[in-house]
């Protein structure tokens, strides 16, 4: 029986999110061993939560998975909040060759721990189309839609985690900044009000 | 009560009619999750198998007392039905070949002790400190005997007793006995919270849900074999015989600190009417069971007992701040409702009773252990049990609160705190005391009856 902290990790209690902070990160890519359902758990750092995962590509699939990228900006201009779940902050699809290979580098950065919201971002990736980039990637597995450990294992097997995370505006969520930019702009409209 | 005279009829009607394919084998499947018998009393007998052999006639001669789906439904009520669980470890001592326990999923196999830090169960709830021998490798199975009431629960205790005498290497490790406390009206426990308000409808059962209930859910959500919310039943055990008609069902043990609990309302009320406020901001129901969010500021008795109204609530249209309902209440986290996507994903069946003395009024606590012995049954553990726990109970940044998990059932070590959305001024409580502490929990397989008899017999072992 491991005698690791008794708390999942969470935002450090006293933090100042108006500060930029930077944070090294360990080879494992956490600090201290936390089991989630699926896993080792990573931390939340100034940057969030995230992840980056790089796969080789299934030869001659190039076109096909740049392609997405104008499927994804359709599904978002029709729905903006189609991906509420995942938390996004930001996300960045990019391919790269090395050598005669072409890999995909799908990169994360959101507010919730991947382990927690696996199978509802399973579902989310069926529901909008997302699933398919994934088939065009070496080793990913047939039955990930009924499968949901083999898709996390996939996942887990081509992430990398980060050795450095930087946040300008470090810990605060999406929701916060949202929330932050709404109450901006009802006092601009308040103080209009009082002219 | 109502929803059990509703099953009763309900079912006698389902044993007719069933042509369809995907129809509910209920004379396959044990009672358990399927209709509550009207049992004021139990006992539950942790087994250990010593000798596969002796586990598999133990098991043989209990079949045809295990209750059935079916068997609930009919107006002949047999004074005593059985429940059948086994563990992992206890699949193999009945001598199941390892190429059949290796298609069990991966927390079944680990066993909920192995598990206890991803549930959040540490410090005082950790497996070292659990009692009843329930965090041993040799803990196989589970019997659960329900009886209409105590003498007959001692009448099935000690035949069952004399049938263990005759079973070569069968011993119980431990055993729990279990009654309704008074009053024995409505269900509730020992804090005096009124209990199953609000419980998932299985599709194909045609009992109706109640308003806010949500649709009926697929069985395959429950029970293998079936489709379930995603699709077709997909991934299951094998062979088929052994897993079709089965469930997984987690069981927990929960002491209840009644005196603390208590100690804790007077200190943060002065009258009785602010005392039941507090303990409705920390479950998210007045202990009669009226919803916060239909009764924020007053209890309403008859609302809490009006089964047709007090589930028919939400919480993102209706109390999305929490000024009704506390964002980490108990019943916020159990089930967020519309706040949360992919519900019907994370249903869940709970099943349980009260066990231990009341502790009556007034009266200091007496340092005898009570509280509630609860299953939560489902088909994929790691999918909706372990979720509720890891997502929803135990962790601190639920809803973004910081530092807060459940009240009442989440691991408390005197560090979490409590909001209690308010205006102008929210209330912050700090360093919540712990009111439960677990005592015990496993992982038990369920299993047909086709499949106990499979078990029973020695085919695949």
């Amino acid at each position: 029986m491991a005698t690791v902290a008794t708390e999942t990790p969470s935002i450090p209690k006293e933090i100042d999110s108006t500060k930029p902070q930077a944070m090294a990160i360990p080879k494992e890519g956490y600090f201290e061993l936390q089991n989630g359902r699926y896993g080792p758990v990573y931390p939340r750092t100034p940057a969030c939560y995230g992840f980056t995962i790089i796969a080789k590509i299934k030869p001659g699939r190039e076109d096909a998975i740049r392609a997405y990228g104008k499927t994804i900006q359709g599904a978002i201009a029709d729905l903006p909040d189609a991906l509420a779940t995942l938390k996004l902050h930001y996300l960045r699809w990019v391919l790269f060759d090395i050598g005669k290979d072409t890999y995909f580098m799908y990169q994360g950065i959101f507010d919730t721990d991947f382990d927690k919201y696996t199978e509802d971002a399973v579902a989310l990736f069926t529901k909008y189309g997302v699933n398919t980039v994934f088939e065009n990637l070496e080793g990913f597995p047939e039955d990930w839609k009924t499968n949901v450990p083999a898709f996390v294992k996939f996942v887990r097997e081509h992430q990398r985690p980060s050795f450095l995370e930087y946040g300008e505006y470090p810990y605060v969520t999406a929701d916060e900044i949202k929330k932050a930019l709404k109450l901006k702009a009802a006092f601009s409209g308040m103080l209009d009000l009082m002219q | 009560m109502g929803i059990l005279q509703q099953s009763h009829g309900i079912l006698g009607d389902l044993i007719e009619r069933r042509e369809e394919p995907d129809s509910l084998e209920l004379d396959d499947i044990q009672h358990f999750l399927m209709a509550r018998p009207p049992a004021l009393a139990a006992r539950y007998e942790f087994l250990t198998f010593k000798r596969s052999a002796g586990g598999r006639a133990w098991l043989a001669g209990l079949i045809d007392k295990v209750g059935t789906a079916k068997g609930v439904g009919t107006s002949i009520l047999d004074s005593r039905w059985v429940t059948i669980g086994l563990t992992w470890n206890g699949l193999g001592a009945l001598g199941v070949a390892d190429a059949i326990l290796a298609t069990f999923p991966e927390e079944f196999r680990q066993g909920m002790a192995a598990r206890a830090d991803i549930l959040g169960l540490t410090g005082a709830n950790q497996p070292d400190r659990w009692a009843d021998r329930l965090s041993s490798p040799n803990l196989h199975a589970i019997a659960i005997l329900f009886a209409r009431d105590v003498a007959e629960r001692e009448r099935c205790q000690q035949e069952h007793a004399n049938y263990l005498a005759q079973c070569d290497g069968v011993e119980v490790l431990s055993a729990l006995d279990l009654e309704a406390i008074p009053p024995f009206d409505y269900a509730h426990e020992h804090f005096g919270y009124r209990d199953r308000l609000s419980q998932p409808v299985i599709e194909g059962t045609r009992v109706e849900p109640t308003p806010g209930s949500g649709p009926p859910i697929k069985a395959g959500e429950f029970f293998l074999g079936y489709p379930d919310e995603k699709g077709p039943a997909a991934g299951m055990p094998q062979p088929e015989t052994l897993s079709r008609n089965g469930s997984y069902v987690a069981y927990l043990k929960m002491e209840e600190h009644v005196g603390a609990f208590r100690d804790f309302l007077r200190a943060h009320g002065e009258t009785p009417e602010q005392q039941e406020l507090i303990a409705a901001k920390l479950m998210g129901r007045w202990r009669s069971g009226a919803p916060l969010v239909l009764a924020p500021d007053q209890d309403d008795p008859t609302l809490g007992a009006d089964s047709q109204r007090t589930n028919d609530f939400n919480y993102a249209k209706m109390d999305p701040h929490g000024y009704g309902c506390p964002l980490g209440a108990h019943i916020r986290r159990m089930n967020p409702r519309d706040t949360a996507v992919n519900m019907n994903r994370r249903k869940m069946i709970r099943r349980g009773g009260t066990y231990g003395p009341p502790l009556p009024e007034g009266m200091p606590d007496d340092g005898v252990e009570r509280g509630i012995a609860a299953f939560v049954g489902c088909a994929s553990l790691v999918r909706q049990f372990e979720f509720a726990m890891n997502v929803w109970a135990n962790d601190p940044n639920f809803h973004e609160l910081g530092n807060e998990r459940d009240p009442i059932f989440g691991t408390q070590d005197g560090s979490f705190d409590m909001t209690i959305p308010k205006r102008p001024i929210r209330k912050k409580i700090k360093g919540l005391p712990a009111f439960t502490t677990i005592r015990g929990g496993a992982y038990f397989f369920l299993p047909g009856i086709r499949a106990l008899r499979y078990l029973a017999s020695s085919v695949g072992h």
